[in-house]
């Protein structure tokens, strides 16, 4: 598909009107057809599942004590699993990579907010990082950790973003970007770390400092995917 | 049928419907809102499916595998959903259609 600009910027609604006479019904009963077949070989999937099911709670379970926290869930997360956050993080700074190439962010000074809008982030922002820094500290024996707490920064940016409040200089400068990649970045130099030491592999912490790893670990990746998704929202490159 | 097979069938429900809204609309906005419930299916079916398997010494307790894959994918359809958007509303700025269209047109 090329992508051209249009001489007609208006020439946009009826190009749209166009696209948008959709499927003839005789396609669409077709298609009716063809994703229920889909939907019954699902069901049929589903219900074929062995019996007694197989799965790996009984295994995490088994060596949860070395993982350095009690919360299962964070265990596999950024013990057993590893690499899964790992690239996940991976995945948030390439997303917002992308989003910075295709434009400018529309900025966030130009909302005018209502009368709510402008009072409610100075009581809601601190108590959100409040709560994000206990959802971070939680997380190592009850549900609870990076992600969440990362989540909450991000509605904090997005919350500030909506009320158009004035954001200091900096926070657009080479600070964003740093704590976009602090993440990734601490991860993987810890990963690394881990491998050097004698007998040991990428990621795999030593028992006894791995709750310190970890919760150093979630610390940066809560503070990159608040930033992250703070980012995108805004939607393109400050 | 167990409460984990339920759930399960309710998340490939929500699959097949996103499917099809999928492939039926052809606004771009509303391809990436069926990505993001078919997504939201696909963790479904994870979750319920978690529930099937307690282990031995652990009654009642899900399997906690899927449910970490489940909240990598939460953030990784939220990142994939904002650079989607982003391209959206940059293909709106050069061609002024919301929609991939058939070329032929233009």
């Amino acid at each position: 598909m090329m992508l051209r600009p249009r001489t007609d910027r208006q020439a946009g609604p009826a190009s749209s009107a166009r696209a948008d006479k959709g499927l003839p019904p005789a396609a669409r009963a077709l298609l009716v057809l063809a994703l229920l077949a889909v939907f019954a070989g699902l069901v049929l999937a589903v219900l074929s599942l062995s019996e007694p099911a197989p799965g790996l709670a009984a295994a995490v379970d088994e060596r949860i004590d070395e993982s350095g926290v009690s919360h299962p869930v964070t265990a596999v997360l950024l013990n057993f699993r590893g690499y899964d956050t790992l690239l996940e993080l991976v995945v948030l700074v390439l997303a917002v990579m992308g989003a910075w190439s295709v434009g400018r962010a529309r900025g966030c000074a130009g909302n005018v907010p209502g009368p709510l809008l402008r009072q409610l982030p100075r009581l809601m922002a601190p108590l959100m990082v409040l709560v994000a820094g206990y959802l971070l500290w939680v997380g190592a024996h009850a549900p609870g950790g990076a992600f969440q707490a990362g989540s909450l920064l991000g509605g904090v940016g997005i919350l500030l973003c909506l009320s158009g409040y004035p954001l200091p200089g900096w926070a657009n400068g080479p600070a964003l970007r740093v704590s976009a990649v602090l993440g990734v970045a601490v991860f993987a130099a810890l990963g690394v770390v881990a491998a050097l030491l004698p007998g040991g592999a990428p990621l795999d912490w030593p028992p006894a400092q791995a709750k310190t790893l970890i919760l150093t670990i979630e610390l940066a990746a809560m503070l990159s995917i608040g930033v992250v998704l703070a980012a995108l929202f805004a939607g393109g490159r400050p | 049928m167990t409460q984990p097979v339920f759930w399960a069938l309710v998340g490939m429900a929500l699959v097949v419907l996103a499917l099809y809204a999928l492939i039926v609309h052809a606004h771009l906005l509303r391809k990436v809102l069926a990505l993001n419930v078919m997504s939201s299916g696909v963790f479904l079916v994870f979750i319920g499916l978690a529930r099937r398997t307690p282990g031995e010494d652990v009654p009642m307790a899900a399997d906690p595998v899927p449910q970490a894959m489940v909240l990598t994918g939460i953030v990784v359809a939220v990142a994939a959903t904002g650079l989607a958007l982003a391209l959206i509303v940059r293909l709106r700025v050069l061609t002024g259609r919301t929609t991939l269209g058939d070329d032929t047109g233009d």
